[in-house]
C-alpha cells in the first residue's frame, strides 16, 4: 500500500515538474530575451510621400471638327492624357545626397500617384536637411524645395512628408530655426 | 492472455524500413528517436492515456478554447482607439488584475501554448512519417493553420497599441507594402500620431476575431479525413494544463510596454518569441528576403508529402463474393476510407463495402476486421471480403506456414509485428519466427488461433506501436479490444491466453522486447504441452455468416 502511495506521489510529482517546465518555457519565451530593435544614439529618417506628377503633356483644345468626329456621348472640348510624369525626389543631408529617385506613377495606365516610402537610420545630431521634388515635365530644377536645420534626438522618428495643398514638404517633427533661411516654397 | 505490456528501454534510433534512405530519412530517424525517448519518460509519469505528446492536436484545441473564452472577456472591456485601446488594456491589467489581468495572461500564454503544440505536432507527424500518401490532405490543410494562428496572434499584440504594437504595426505594414498590391502604402497610416485613425483599430479587431473563426473552419477541414478525431484531451491532462496556465498567469502576469509614440522609435522590446520571431529578420534582411523565406517555407510544407521517397501502398480491395456487408471494416477504418453502400450484385445482403482508394493508406486494419479473414479455409481459396493487394491474407498464411516450418525447440514463438514499431525481422532466431504487417490490427485474431491450434508455434507475441500512439491511429486499440473480446472479431475463447503476449513498443524499444520475448519463452517451456493439433475446420462461405457469427466469434 505504502509503495503504491509512493508511486502515485512520484507520478504526481513528475507531472508537476513537467507542467512547471512547460510553464517556464511559455513564461520565458513570451518576453525574453529582450530584443534591441534600435540603438539609443541613432534616429530614423522616414521619407514618405504620395503625390501625382503632372500629365505627360498639356491638355489640348480640340477643334470643332475634331469634337464633331467624336461619338456624341464622348464629346469634350479638351483632350487630356491619362499618363503622368515620374516625380523626382531628392533628399540631401548636410550636403550629402541620400535620395535621388524618379518615382514612377502607380496604376496600370501610369495615371496614379507616385509613391515613395523609405527609412534611413542616422546618428543623432543637427543636420542641414534639403528636400526637393519635381512634378512637371521640366528637365532642370525642381517644383518644390524645403531646407531646414533640424536637430534629431535619440530614437527620434523624423518624417518627411509632402502635401501640395499644404504648400509642399512637411516635416513630422519640430525643426529648429535654420542658420540660413529655411523655407517651404513652391518654386516657379 | 497476459495483460498488454509496455516496454520502456531506449535503444538506438531505428528507422522504419519503409522510410528509405537520404537526408529526409536521416532527419526523421533522429527526430523520431528524440520523440520516442521523451515519450517513454512521459509514459512513466503520465501513463499512455495522459501522455501530452500523444495528444498534441487535442491540447492545441484546448489552448484554442482557453484563448477564445479569455478573449471574449477581454473584448468586453476593450476600446478601439489610438489612446483608448492602451488605456482599456491597462485597466484590465492593473485595476482588474485579479480577473481581467489573469484573463489577459491566460490569453497570451494559451496562445503561446497553441504555437508550441502546433509546432511540436507538425515535427512529430514529420518524424513519424505520417504526412505522405493518403495523409497528404491532413498535412496540407495544417499549413494554412500556421498562417492563421500567426495572423490572429500578431493582430492581438497590435491591438494593445503599446511600443511593441507600434513596432509590429510598422514592420508588418512595411512588409506587406513590399508586395506592392495596395493602392497606397499602408505603412503611411503610422507616420505620425495624426495620420493614425481610430477606425484602423476597428479593422484590426475585426481581423483579430475573423482569423480565429476562419481557423476553426480550417481545423474542421483538417480533420475531415480522420475518423473519431481526438479534439479534447483527457480531463486530467486538460485540468493540469489549465492549472499550469492559471499559475503562470499569477506568477508572471502579461504586461504592456509603454504606450505607443509614433515620433519615437522603440528601442528595447520584450518580444513574444513564439509569435514574433520573424520580426528581427525583417530588421536584418530586406522585406523581400523575408517574403522569399516565408514563401519557400510554406511551399516546402505544402510540397513535403510529395517529396521523395514517394510511397503509396496499394489500397485495400473488396471481393464482393466474400463480403456480406457486415460493416466491421468500415467501423475499424481510421481514415474514413471505407463506406457501406447498397448491394450492387445478386447476393442476399443489404450492403457492401466500398474502398475510397485515395483515402486508403493500406494499413490492412480492414482485412484484420473481416470475419472471412480466416486462415483455416483450405477447401476454397483464401480470399477475404477485403484485403491488401500488397500483403494478402493468403500470402500471410503461406508465410506463417513457411516461417513455422523453420522453427525448432520447445518454446517456439511466432512474433506478429508492425512495420512502424520494432522491426521484428531482427528478432528472428531458430526458435523465433517473425511476420511484419503494415499495422498490428491487420492480423485477424483467427491467425493467432491458427498458429497455436495447428502447433505452428508454442506461443504468439503480438507487438505494435506504443499504447496510445499507433501509427495508424487505432491499430493497437482495436487489436487489444479484439484480444480481450471487447471488439469484433474476437479471439476465440478456446485459444490458450497463457500462450499469447502483447507488447506495445516503439522502434527504439527492441532490446526490451527481446528480453520480454525471452521471459515469455521461459514461461512457455514451463507450460504443459498442448494436446494434438485440432482438425481443420470446414471453410465457411460468406453467405452463411451473419454478424458476430464468424469463425472468431
Amino acid at each position: 500500500m505504502g509503495t503504491v502511495q509512493m508511486r502515485s506521489f512520484a507520478k504526481y510529482l513528475g507531472q508537476g515538474i513537467v507542467y512547471a517546465l512547460i510553464a517556464v518555457l511559455l513564461g520565458v519565451f513570451a518576453d525574453t530575451p529582450a530584443y534591441r530593435h534600435f540603438d539609443d544614439d541613432k534616429a530614423e529618417l522616414t521619407l514618405s510621400l504620395a503625390h501625382s506628377g503632372k500629365h505627360v503633356r498639356e491638355c489640348r483644345r480640340l477643334s470643332a471638327a475634331e469634337i464633331a468626329a467624336l461619338p456624341p456621348n464622348m464629346r469634350k472640348p479638351v483632350d487630356c492624357p491619362r499618363e503622368r510624369v515620374p516625380v523626382l525626389v531628392e533628399v540631401e543631408l548636410d550636403g550629402q545626397l541620400i535620395v535621388r529617385e524618379f518615382v514612377p506613377p502607380s496604376g496600370l495606365f501610369g495615371d496614379g500617384p507616385s509613391q515613395i516610402y523609405k527609412n534611413f537610420v542616422i546618428p543623432t545630431g543637427s543636420y542641414n536637411l534639403v528636400v526637393r521634388l519635381r512634378e512637371s515635365t521640366r528637365d532642370e530644377g525642381f517644383d518644390y524645395q524645403r531646407e531646414a536645420r533640424v536637430v534629431i534626438g535619440p530614437r527620434q522618428r523624423f518624417v518627411i512628408g509632402f502635401r501640395a495643398e499644404a504648400g509642399g514638404f512637411i516635416f513630422g517633427a519640430t525643426t529648429e530655426p535654420a542658420d540660413s533661411p529655411a523655407d517651404t516654397q513652391q518654386l516657379g | 492472455m497476459r495483460a498488454p505490456t509496455r516496454t520502456e528501454t531506449h535503444g538506438n534510433p531505428t528507422r522504419r524500413p519503409a522510410v528509405g534512405g537520404g537526408p529526409v530519412a536521416f532527419v526523421q530517424g533522429r527526430l523520431r528517436w528524440g520523440f520516442e525517448t521523451v515519450e517513454a519518460v512521459l509514459d512513466r509519469i503520465f501513463g499512455p492515456a495522459w501522455n501530452p505528446l500523444y495528444q498534441l492536436g487535442a491540447l492545441g484545441f484546448f489552448y484554442y478554447w482557453v484563448v477564445a473564452v479569455s478573449g471574449i472577456y477581454i473584448y468586453i472591456f476593450f476600446d478601439t482607439g489610438t489612446t483608448e485601446a492602451y488605456d482599456s488594456v491597462q485597466y484590465l491589467t492593473v485595476d482588474q488584475w485579479y480577473l481581467g489581468g489573469v484573463m489577459r495572461s491566460l490569453h497570451r500564454y494559451a496562445s503561446d501554448g497553441m504555437i508550441l503544440m502546433m509546432v511540436v505536432h507538425m515535427l512529430r507527424e514529420f518524424a513519424l512519417d505520417r504526412y505522405r500518401g493518403a495523409r497528404w490532405f491532413t498535412w496540407v490543410t495544417g499549413t494554412p493553420i500556421l498562417w492563421l494562428v500567426f495572423v490572429a496572434g500578431i493582430t492581438g499584440y497590435w491591438m494593445v497599441w503599446d511600443q511593441l504594437a507600434q513596432y509590429i504595426a510598422i514592420a508588418s505594414t512595411e512588409w506587406l507594402d513590399w508586395l506592392g498590391i495596395f493602392g497606397e502604402a499602408i505603412a503611411r497610416n503610422f507616420l505620425t500620431p495624426t495620420t493614425l485613425d481610430d477606425r484602423f483599430f476597428t479593422l484590426l479587431t475585426f481581423i483579430h476575431i475573423v482569423a480565429p473563426l476562419l481557423l476553426l473552419l480550417v481545423l474542421w477541414i483538417h480533420l475531415q479525413r480522420v475518423t473519431k478525431p481526438r479534439i479534447n484531451p483527457k480531463r486530467g491532462l486538460a485540468a493540469g494544463t489549465f492549472l499550469m496556465l492559471v499559475a503562470l498567469s499569477f506568477v508572471k502576469p502579461a504586461v504592456s510596454h509603454p504606450p505607443a509614440d509614433l515620433t519615437v522609435v522603440p528601442g528595447v522590446l520584450k518580444l513574444d518569441w513564439f509569435y514574433l520571431s520573424a520580426y528581427p529578420l525583417m530588421d536584418t534582411f530586406s522585406n523581400g528576403a523575408v517574403w522569399a523565406f516565408a514563401g519557400v517555407l510554406t511551399f516546402m510544407l505544402f510540397a513535403l508529402p510529395w517529396l521523395p521517397p514517394v510511397r503509396r501502398p496499394a489500397a485495400a480491395v473488396v471481393d464482393l463474393n466474400n463480403c456480406n456487408g457486415c460493416e466491421r471494416c468500415a467501423n475499424d477504418c481510421p481514415y474514413n476510407a471505407i463506406i457501406m453502400r447498397p448491394r450492387s450484385d445478386a447476393l442476399p445482403f443489404e450492403q457492401e463495402a466500398s474502398v475510397h482508394a485515395s483515402l486508403c493508406v493500406g494499413c490492412g486494419i480492414c482485412a484484420g476486421a473481416c470475419p472471412t479473414s480466416t486462415p483455416f479455409r483450405r477447401a476454397s481459396e483464401l480470399v477475404p471480403g477485403i484485403d491488401l493487394p500488397d500483403r494478402s491474407l493468403r500470402a500471410l498464411r503461406d508465410e506463417a506456414d513457411a516461417v513455422a516450418a523453420g522453427l525448432a525447440g520447445d518454446a517456439r514463438v511466432m512474433v506478429f509485428g508492425c512495420d512502424h514499431a520494432v522491426p521484428v525481422g531482427r528478432l528472428a532466431t531458430d526458435g523465433i519466427g517473425t511476420l511484419s504487417l503494415p499495422c498490428i490490427a491487420a492480423v485477424p485474431p483467427s491467425f493467432i488461433d491458427y498458429v497455436l491450434s495447428r502447433d505452428l508455434a508454442d506461443g504468439v507475441v503480438i507487438t505494435g506501436c506504443r499504447d496510445g500512439e499507433c501509427f495508424n491511429r487505432y491499430g493497437v486499440a482495436w487489436m487489444t479490444a479484439r484480444l480481450l473480446g471487447e471488439r469484433d472479431p474476437y479471439l476465440r475463447k478456446r485459444v490458450p491466453r497463457e500462450r499469447i503476449v502483447t507488447s506495445w513498443a516503439a522502434a527504439s524499444d527492441r532490446v526490451a522486447l527481446e528480453k520480454q520475448i525471452e521471459t515469455f519463452r521461459a514461461s512457455l517451456s514451463a507450460l504443459p504441452k498442448p494436446s494434438a493439433p485440432q482438425a481443420p475446420q470446414a471453410p465457411q462461405a460468406p453467405q452463411a455468416m451473419a454478424d458476430g457469427d464468424g469463425p472468431n466469434a
